[in-house]
């Protein structure tokens, strides 16, 4: 990689597969840049999933998916350990509710084990209650899946970004692809916002914007259709009527939704599955509440009588095919990342180590420069202490003794790191996707306006008026 | 979890709000000697704090004042009777399964705090767009009053131009002032009740002073807008959907008690309010453990809180007095029926009235030129008209003279609205 260009690699998406693939090749001898269109990295289908640590047992045999999702589980796991991403290692439990979703759980077994997943068994059904008492009444029984794991969806790409950044990839952020030009032996990418990058190799990991990028290359592949799931995420005090994932066994009645605690203590009720055409329509509607109330009732009759702290909705970037659509094209310096649907999350890291195999194989000369040294990230779990649970933190630094959001107990002192980290928060989003300031229950009737106040100036004058309720 | 240090103390005030800082001062007033009241938030005071209207202060300090001088007015009495104040400071769980003892984070430090007694007073929020499930996307420029009214009256930062106000509770007025005071205008007022919900003054107030017309019977179906909230959709009482532009939205009223403490403590709750249960002397049935304020009624006027919390030393002083005591006196439990939603207290103790000497009523529909009945069993104890019929959100106090009827061996006691 020897020709005058801005960089040598371009990843264009800073979503959990960009974030993956930035630091992977950070560890090498070629220069870097991870591109994206927002003002924040994993701001769009990376943010809003059921954050579950997947185990692969129910993706479609034989596929790359299947593959990369069992390995992503492996790497993953080892990553958050090391990295300080919360992850609880609850296991998922299937359960069947009528005569046909009972017979399906034989070919659930049977499929896990065609992905390679032995661990998969069953649990009858005073066994079932006997783990999950808050039940519904009616489960005729369950397969019991014990890696499924949940996990912090929003530290996971920032820690792959700071890794990255530590790496010396060079983050842009607010860089929406406008158009590619080929260039020599290259790509001269150009920008919304009148910046241009001359680039040896692209790598196109734009999620929900991924099949307009590999048209642009001249490809006919895929088309991506963007799949909204809604979600309720309910009150706290939900947390104690929930043990496990409690996943639904897929039926020719139609697939049904999932309950899973999430690792900041709450309770998560859905996705819905809508195919839209709007890449932006993140809206949750009447008919999704209700849809996701109705199913929650159903399966759990006391959770409903816990308040909902939040409803959203998240877009998935599916594709006609049945599997993710990674092409390289040698010729053209070009290697498309796409279609990771809903498994991205987990697959992350082997779809990283994947795709620089690919290159590898394609004769990048990839020489190993730096070691990967995983950062060790802010905490946002609650299996193991906050800051505010810290006694010698607090002695040490009296900010972290500070609790400014007090629905989640977020500090001073957490806030303050957010808006000054190696990725620094640059929106209100950003510091609650760092933080989970005013994620909470309240949504900002105690919080928003003291921490808008006091940190507005830091995020350049952005005040209450400017807080979405995303996050 | 290492704690920093442990220390003892005679009564902790959980919020510093009307309710606890006119305990603290009572209690000292009564001469307990070490009294200390933490708050969560930066300045103590609680909600009067940012409530820049006028009318605090009646019927406990007997004068009218503004939210801000009635809060600082509070602090500086509770102080001045030689309690400790502190803000900054959370509670942020019980040490033991029973008792009173607490974690407390502070910017000083981690502690643990074990008190004779503890008062739990910290208050109510307003239901966010959230938990109302109000669907839509999730724009900037949605509130509630609580973060509105800080935001304008405590950091005077601009809100927007063109509003939406979803309640027609009072609190909702207070919006639509703290909008004005904002130069934000108020598109509409927006409510699911069939009438406005507040005393007529207000109401014709409101559309008088700022023309902001009241839509009733209309439901906020979606707020709409991709990174600022561009308007409205709601459905009328004929079903008619239509949108109404506005840059900002603010959800008022229809509050909740701020129970997490309370329930972290496994404090029994009511279904209907949210509020922990407690007796007419304000005890939970967690021994040594009391609640006052809108904690325990969601949602009174900040004097009758303050008035709660008065009751509640008064109950803390006596159970000191008899700490040992073992038997817990005799008490009846209640129930209400629709369309009332709850009563607070919850439980009666027999030689304890309530505070003021009346049971608050919270209504969950219209009922116009009703009568409250309070019955234990087959006996009615008591029936009086409510002046002005039941309205959701405006409670309804029913004198308790009739505590001296009750049977300790008759069961229930139950409260009912009737049509004359």
């Amino acid at each position: 990689m020897t020709r005058s260009s801005d960089t040598d690699v371009l990843v264009v998406g800073a979503g959990v597969v960009g974030t993956a693939l930035a630091r992977e090749l950070g560890r090498y001898d070629v220069r870097v840049t991870l591109v994206d269109e927002s003002d924040d990295i994993g701001n769009v289908t990376s943010k809003a999933n059921t954050a579950i640590l997947h185990t692969g047992f129910d993706a479609n045999p034989g596929t790359l998916e299947s593959r990369l999702v069992r390995r992503g589980h492996e790497l993953l796991s080892a990553y958050a350990a090391a990295a300080g991403i919360p992850v609880e290692p609850l296991g998922a439990l299937l359960v069947a509710w009528d005569d046909a979703q009972l017979a399906a759980l034989d070919g659930i077994e049977d499929k896990a084990r065609e992905n390679s997943y032995d661990r998969a068994r069953r649990v009858e059904v005073a066994d079932l209650y006997r783990r999950e008492p808050h039940l519904a009444r009616g489960a005729l029984g369950a397969v019991e899946i014990p890696d499924e794991a949940i996990i912090c969806p929003w530290t996971v790409p920032l820690a792959f970004a700071t890794e990255a950044v530590h790496l010396g990839v060079d983050l842009r952020l607010r860089h929406r692809v406008t158009g590619v030009e080929p260039r020599g032996d290259g790509t001269v990418v150009t920008f919304g916002n009148g910046a241009s990058i001359d680039t040896g190799w692209v790598i196109n990991a734009a999620g929900l914007r991924s099949d307009v990028i590999d048209r642009a290359f001249g490809h006919e592949r895929f088309s991506v259709t963007p799949r909204r799931g809604q979600l309720l995420v309910f009150d706290k005090f939900a947390r104690r009527l929930v043990h496990h994932i409690l996943l639904p066994v897929p039926s020719a009645m139609g697939k049904g939704v999932l309950i899973a605690p999430t690792v900041f203590g709450n309770v998560m009720v859905g996705p819905t599955a809508e195919n839209l055409t709007d890449k932006d329509d993140t809206a949750s509607t009447p008919e999704g509440i209700a849809f996701l109330l109705e199913k929650g009732r159903a399966l759990m009759p006391e959770l409903l009588e816990e308040e909902v702290t939040a409803v959203y909705a998240g877009l998935r970037a599916a594709t006609e095919h049945d599997d993710y659509q990674i092409h390289l094209d040698a010729d053209q310096r070009y290697v498309c990342v796409a279609g990771i649907r809903s498994t991205g999350l987990t697959a992350s890291l082997a779809i990283a180590e994947h795709v620089r195999g690919l290159l590898f194989e394609s004769g990048v000369d990839l020489r190993e420069v730096r070691a990967a040294q995983p950062p060790r990230m802010p905490n946002l779990g609650e299996a193991t202490p906050r800051p505010y649970q810290r006694a010698e933190l607090v002695a040490s630094d009296p900010a972290y003794g500070r609790i400014l959001c007090h629905c989640e107990r977020v500090t001073e002192g957490e806030i303050r790191d957010a808006l000054s980290s190696d990725v620094p928060a640059r929106s209100w989003d950003g510091v609650r996707r760092r933080t989970r300031a005013m994620n909470g229950r309240c949504q900002g009737f105690f919080c928003a306006a003291t921490i808008t106040a006091q940190f507005g100036d830091a995020l350049g004058g952005i005040v209450g008026a400017d807080v979405g309720e995303r996050a | 979890m290492t704690v920093s240090h442990e220390r003892e103390l005679d009564v902790l005030v959980v919020g510093a709000g009307p309710a606890g800082l006119s305990a603290a001062r009572r209690l000292r007033e009564s001469g307990v000697d070490r009294v200390e009241v933490v708050d969560r938030e930066e300045t103590p005071g609680g909600i009067p704090r940012h409530c820049w209207h006028p009318g605090y202060g009646l019927r406990d300090l007997h004068r009218a004042m503004s939210g801000p001088a009635y809060a600082r007015r509070l602090v500086d009495l509770a102080v001045d009777s030689g309690a400790e104040v502190r803000s900054a400071t959370t509670v942020t769980h019980w040490v033991d399964d029973q008792g009173t003892a607490v974690g407390i984070t502070s910017p000083s430090g981690l502690e643990t705090v074990r008190p004779r007694a503890l008062l739990l007073a910290s208050g109510v929020r307003e239901r966010s767009r959230s938990a109302r499930l109000v669907a839509g996307s999730r724009p900037a420029g949605v509130w509630t009053t609580g973060q509105l009214q800080q935001a304008v009256h405590l950091h005077h930062e601009p809100i927007g131009r063109r509003a939406v106000v979803v309640g027609a509770e009072l609190v909702s007025y207070s919006a639509v002032m703290t909008l004005h005071d904002a130069r934000c205008d108020v598109a509409a007022m927006v409510t699911t009740s069939p009438r406005p919900q507040t005393y007529s003054v207000a109401r014709h107030g409101a559309s008088l002073r700022y023309g902001v017309p009241l839509y009733t019977g209309t439901s906020v179906v979606r707020v709409i807008g991709r990174h600022r909230v561009e308007g409205v959709e709601v459905a009328g009482p004929d079903g008619v959907v239509r949108v109404i532009e506005c840059d900002t939205v603010v959800f008022t009223g229809d509050w909740i008690p701020d129970n997490e403490l309370a329930r972290a403590g496994g404090l029994p709750v009511v279904a209907a309010s949210r509020a922990p249960l407690v007796d007419t002397s304000l005890a939970t049935p967690r021994r040594g453990v009391f609640a006052a304020g809108n904690l325990v009624h969601p949602v009174e006027t900040a004097d009758l809180c303050s008035l709660g919390g008065r009751h509640a030393a008064g109950s803390i002083v006596q159970y000191l007095g008899c700490e040992q005591g073992a038997s817990p006196p005799p008490s009846l439990s209640t129930s209400v029926s629709l369309p009332l939603a709850w009563v607070s207290p919850g439980v009666i103790r027999l030689d304890r009235a309530p505070v003021r000497g009346a049971f608050v009523l919270w209504a969950a529909s219209f009922l116009p030129s009703a009568y409250v009945e309070v019955r234990q069993g087959p006996r009615s104890l008591h029936r009086a008209r409510v002046r002005g019929g039941l309205v959701p959100g405006r409670p309804v106090h029913v004198g308790a003279g009739w505590m001296r009827l009750l049977d300790p061996d008759g069961g229930q006691v139950t409260f009912q609205a009737l049509r004359p």
